[in-house]
């Protein structure tokens, strides 16, 4: 299993340096890199899937020395499953890029956008199979500048700058907490190897908070999330797709990499993640509701889905620190399987954001409307990416959401108050979350697909075969999953078991989930029997056409349909304490009022409430500093010796003890 | 012989009084030649006759050594600072920091410092002379001196140069122990540092007509 | 009694009740107004006038509009199956089947809001937006409903839950069935679009919710939506009639008897409270859910440190 693996990543790098060799032809390029990704995507993902289905445990050490130890990478279930996720969802965002890059050429070069697309997909899979910590940073690094440098890709656009500035800042801020955190681990252990981490007590505490923080920026937890809304909707979408869809899963990763080096852990970190949790979902899917623009509504909507996987990780760990196996096997799993389903749904979706802003050149929610007819495709695969994220049956989105559920209620009824009260905190917040992100895709989508246009795009077009066919596997796999979750969950439970150190043979969870396809089935049976009863009884009658019923209104016009905002309005309103709104309104005056203007702009209350103006603080403190940099290289100089000369009086009076 | 050697290091240590004591830029780089060319002589010096430890020491190595040092120091580097200091059109360092005369007297300071850590820092491998690690304190020390108190860009590079053959001088302590790579890779960084230098100042005097440093502290931000 | 008949009697129950329950409580309505009000079987003769119409379709609507009705009224019935009624399990039921029937009420109401968005229409907009944001309240209130139920029981499955209710009613036997049964009040006026959160016979467009989502449907379609209302009602309002007079342990025709029983109350009391009370404004409705949920969450809070019956 290993092999294949190694050799999709070989094949994803040597064909990310054709694709940079051969720039100058942008569609060649373009052609032999997607190629190379698709086969080492699919090679990959076979491999993952036989891994988890036969598990044999595999590694790998690397006769290289290196000062700080060999090189060691392994497959084990938990790796194996990630690797399922990131080679599925990049071999569908590399098909859909092949279709969506073209539209560039002539304006920017197209080889290294290709040639980093390969090499961010092959540093993810290396970071997942990676068993020392060396490794696994070298590959997090190159994660984050490859993607970086994705991210800038239309670099002459000031605000993709700034995004781009953004994201470098936010990762870097993460990477910073990983290195303490495996320095402390390897100083503790003697060695880089995780095969050898183990920490307790205190340290174990200390490397679980730098894992929060530090995964947790790169996962796009509450409030570490700000870049996330600047550097998805800044990507070109197939890029989008992919961040949201599987790299921000590389700090879950991580995070649950950890844990299995932490030994039993404390009650409190189940609370950090659960309140985590909590407040990424809530204040991700209220500031989506807020957002105007189609990929920044979605990229909130990324912060919120990975509350839903953070809240299955506590419940998990809340298990775990009880010594229930059963709530632990259902947070485990629902969390993980909703990794799996997030990055199908976001990247499905993201794909179809990207072909709605090709086919009209615009992103804006309330510019948009009735664009079914003009792309049917794109629209259907939307529909099933909006109804399998808000989690509504019989689709993907619904299983892992149940799991967790399940997990709850379950914690709840045999877990002790303390435990009892956590688990409870999360079905609430699930059903609140999952109620507002239903409000949030049912209005993008209306908005978007349905009614009337608001504005006229006459060259509005359907997306390419390419675009449309990945979407289309993309739903299929979506309904899928949906329709089979009993197969799915057999991939997860050897991964879950690993996360949460449970015996494998707890399979709780397959009998009802078949029971769960029984009632699709049933449900798919009604729906098509009423179908037919009504076209039967519709067959002998008159129908007709018309035009939408206006209240008898003389002068209808498209831009009087209910925009995004005007739908999110009643959901924010509760929420008004905790979102920034800023309100300009010039109302409608006197009996026969001309011009009326509102407008209302909401912030990222965690950005702008304390983030920023915390970095401001904090950076007006350390200019007081700048007065050791005087210009002259005599000065620094003198700095250095000045320092040289200390160390060697140092030395001096410690050899003279 | 150790007597040689220490002939040589004892030439060394006045280049560096005189580099100290001069305002004539060639006279620098001149001096700085024949620090190359004395140093070139150091290896042969220390170990081609029958040293206690020198047995093992290979032949090719130290000639390998010598010729590197000697066409890189006494001849490349020197060609290089001499184009820039003809294309920047100088002849003379300005006053400096501290002026000629004091800075004479604190590099003659140095050496005696440098001579008095010799004896307090003992190496765990006895040197092959006396006065190896001494004279190496000193071109370190009086290197330093050099970069920190002179403002034309020239003169500095000529003070790093001082203090890589300190550098140099100490490794000969350690000539059977450092890889033959690690050398290389030492004067190949001292090669390529200065050739970035020179071309530096070229850019700098076309930008600004003039490589004094005192006026680019405008700079800063 | 054998598996079919159950399934038999169950699914029955589930297609020819639901609609008596409308007729009941407008007759209700119709008492505390002083008039004799339309027949009991009313809704049934609409519903059979509707299905003979022809269709007008509006140019702007996709096949999602001629979906909508359609999917609302299948989740509604597979709810129905999902739930028991008055008896050990449902046809449908299965450990977990608590969230898959909160779940399923909202795929129904996603396909209304789609179909509603469809029209291209203001009011229909301003419908669904009210409709997202009041059942974005609504579904927190019933799961924790729900959970006051499981918890007790230790199980995830409504037939499970419902059959370990102690027998007293009205919540006799711990205040935290009371607070469920409430909690499960005020979700049922909420997700039927009943006074106070509704008013069902309003005629002006702005101030409906419901209604004005299903604006544009009309013939067999609107029939379907009616319908698909009627058995709305008839399931959650079966939920709340087991918690609040659970079924004796013996099971058979009496708990049927007073199964339907129940129902026809609860169509009473509700006939009573639109008879009695006005519709909240707009912005209190997130308030009153919220209350729910929160005399959820102090039964719940009761449970767990009083201890389980």
């Amino acid at each position: 299993m290993l092999g294949t693996i190694l050799f999709a990543i070989a094949l994803l790098i040597l064909s990310a340096f054709v694709s940079a060799g051969l720039t100058r032809f942008d569609r060649a390029s373009l052609a032999l890199g997607t190629t190379g990704s698709v086969i080492a995507c699919l090679t990959g993902a076979i491999g993952a899937l036989m891994a988890l289905v036969r598990p044999e445990p595999s590694s790998f050490r690397g006769a290289w020395s290196m000062p700080v130890g060999e090189p060691h990478v392994a497959i084990d279930a938990l790796s194996a499953f990630f690797l399922l996720c990131v080679f599925v969802v990049s071999g569908l965002a590399a098909l859909y890029g092949s279709g969506y890059l073209p539209a560039y050429v002539g304006k920017r070069r197209l080889g290294p956008a290709v040639a980093l697309f390969n090499v961010l997909i092959a540093s993810m899979a290396g970071l997942v199979i990676a068993r020392d910590g060396i490794l696994f940073l070298i590959a997090w690094e190159v994660m984050s500048f490859a993607s970086f440098f994705l991210v800038t890709f239309e670099n002459e656009r000031e605000d993709v700058r700034r995004a781009g500035m953004t994201y470098l800042i936010a990762s870097q801020f993460g990477v910073v907490f990983l290195f303490v955190l495996f320095v402390l681990l390897g100083r503790s252990s003697g060695t880089y190897d995780f095969d050898h981490f183990a920490a307790v007590g205190g340290l174990a505490n200390a490397c679980f908070l730098l894992a929060v923080v530090g995964f947790g920026a790169k996962a796009g937890f509450w409030p570490f999330h700000i870049w996330l809304p600047e550097a998805h909707p800044a990507a070109p979408s197939h890029v989008s797709a992919l961040m949201s869809g599987v790299m921000i899963k590389m700090g879950i990763y991580g995070l649950l990499r950890t844990l299995t080096f932490l030994g039993p852990p404390a009650a409190w970190w189940s609370t950090v993640l659960l309140l985590l949790g909590a407040a990424s979902g809530l204040m991700g899917i209220v500031h989506a509701l807020a957002q105007r623009d189609l990929k920044r509504r979605l990229a909130y909507s990324s912060v919120e889905n990975i509350g839903l996987i953070a809240l299955g990780i506590g419940l998990g760990l809340l298990g775990q620190s009880h010594g229930n196996a059963i709530v632990s096997f259902f947070g485990y799993s629902g969390a993980l399987l909703h990794v799996l389903n997030h990055g199908l749904m976001k990247g499905l979706l993201f794909q179809g954001a990207g072909s709605v802003i090709h086919g009209t050149g615009t992103g804006s929610i309330e510019s948009l409307g009735g664009l079914y007819r003009r792309m049917p495709t794109t629209a259907f695969s939307f529909l099933v990416g909006s109804i399998a994220i808000c989690g509504l049956p019989p689709l993907n989105g619904f299983v892992g959401e149940w799991l967790i559920y399940v997990g709850a209620f379950r914690g709840a009824a045999s877990l002790p108050a303390t435990g009892a009260v956590s688990a409870l905190v999360a079905i609430p917040v699930l059903a609140l979350v999952g109620g507002l992100a239903a409000a949030c895709f049912v209005g993008t989508f209306g908005t978007i697909f349905l009614g009337e246009p608001r504005m006229q795009l006459p060259r509005a077009h359907e997306a390419g075969i390419a675009m449309r066919g990945t979407m289309l596997i993309g739903s299929l796999l979506c309904v899928g999953i949906g329709l089979w979750p009993a197969g799915v969950l057999r991939l997860v439970m050897p991964a879950a078991a690993l996360a949460g150190h449970i015996p494998v043979g707890l399979s709780d969870a397959s009998g009802p989930l078949l029971a769960m396809s029984r009632v699709a089935f049933v449900l798919a049976f009604l729906i098509a029997a009423l179908a037919l009863l009504r076209s039967a009884l519709l067959r002998r009658r008159e129908v007709t056409q018309g035009v939408t019923w206006g209240c008898g209104y003389a002068a209808p016009s498209p831009r009087m349909q209910y925009t995004a905002s005007s739908f999110a309005q009643p959901l924010l309103a509760p929420f008004a304490p905790i979102i920034r709104v800023r309100v300009h309104e010039d109302g409608p005056s006197g009996y026969f009022p001309a011009r009326a203007s509102y407008e209302e702009h909401i912030g990222d209350v965690a950005g702008e409430g304390f983030l920023i103006p915390g970095t401001r603080r904090v950076a007006r403190a350390l200019s007081q500093l700048r007065v050791i940099q005087q210009g002259r290289v005599q000065l620094y100089l003198v700095y250095i010796v000045v320092t040289l000369v200390a160390l060697l009086l140092w030395q001096l009076m410690g050899a003279a003890e | 012989m150790t007597g040689s050697a220490d002939f040589i290091l004892l030439v060394v240590v006045v280049l560096d009084l005189y580099i100290v004591a001069t305002s004539r830029l060639a006279s620098c780089v001149h001096a700085s030649a024949f620090q190359g060319v004395a140093l070139a002589l150091l290896p042969v010096a220390l170990w081609a006759p029958g040293y206690a430890g020198g047995a093992d020491v290979q032949v090719l190595h130290i000639a390998l050594m010598s010729v590197g040092t000697l066409i890189v120091k006494a001849l490349v580097i020197p060609q290089l600072v001499l184009r820039a200091i003809r294309e920047a059109n100088v002849r003379r360092e300005v006053e400096p920091f501290v002026s000629l005369h004091v800075s004479v007297l604190i590099a003659a300071a140095l050496v005696g410092t440098s001579f008095w850590l010799a004896t307090v820092l003992v190496l765990p491998i006895p040197a092959p002379t006396t006065l190896l690690v001494p004279v190496a304190f000193a071109t370190v020390l009086v290197g330093f001196l050099v970069l920190v108190s002179r403002k034309k860009a020239v003169t500095q590079v000529v003070g790093y140069l001082m203090l890589e053959n300190g550098i140099f001088i100490f490794g000969q302590t350690l000539v059977r122990q450092i890889p033959f790579a690690v050398e290389l890779g030492i004067l190949l960084d001292l090669l390529v540092g200065v050739f970035v230098m020179g071309i530096a100042i070229h850019h700098i005097s076309r930008a600004f007509d003039h490589i004094d440093t005192e006026l680019m502290s405008a700079l800063k931000d | 009694m054998t598996l079919a008949w159950d399934v038999t009697l169950h699914v029955g129950l589930l297609v020819i009740a639901p609609l008596l329950l409308l007729g009941v409580i407008q007759k209700t309505k119709a008492w505390f107004a002083g008039r004799s009000g339309a027949p009991l079987l009313q809704p049934y003769f609409d519903v059979w006038k509707l299905l003979r119409k022809g269709a007008v379709y509006s140019r702007t609507t996709t096949w999602l509009f001629r979906a909508g009705p359609i999917v609302s009224l299948a989740t509604a019935l597979c709810a129905g199956l999902v739930l028991p009624l008055a008896e050990k399990s449902s046809p449908l039921g299965f450990s977990g089947d608590v969230i898959l029937f909160v779940y399923l009420f909202g795929l129904g109401r996603f396909f209304t809001m789609a179909a509603a968005l469809d029209t291209g229409s203001s009011f229909e907009g301003m419908g669904a937006s009210r409709e997202a944001a009041f059942s974005a309240f609504a579904e927190p209130a019933l799961l924790l409903c729900l959970a006051i139920l499981c918890v007790p029981a230790r199980s995830v499955s409504l037939g499970d839950a419902l059959g370990a209710l102690p027998a007293a009613p009205l919540g006799l036997s711990h205040p935290a069935y009371l607070a469920a049964a409430l909690g499960l009040f005020g979700v049922l006026l909420a997700e039927n679009s009943r006074i106070p959160v509704d008013d069902p016979n309003t005629h002006l467009e702005l101030t409906m919710i419901h209604e004005v989502m299903v604006l544009d449907h009309g013939g067999p379609d609107l029939a379907l939506v009616l319908y698909g209302s009627a058995v709305k009602l008839f399931v959650v309002g079966a939920l709340l009639v087991q918690v609040a007079l659970p079924s004796p342990a013996q099971g058979g025709w009496q708990s049927v008897g007073l199964f339907l029983g129940g129902q026809l109350g609860l169509a009473v009391g509700i006939g009573c409270v639109e008879s009695m009370m006005a519709r909240l404004r707009l912005p209190r409705v997130p308030q009153f859910l919220v209350g729910a949920s929160v005399l959820a969450g102090i039964g719940l809070a009761a449970l767990l440190y009083r201890g389980a019956p």
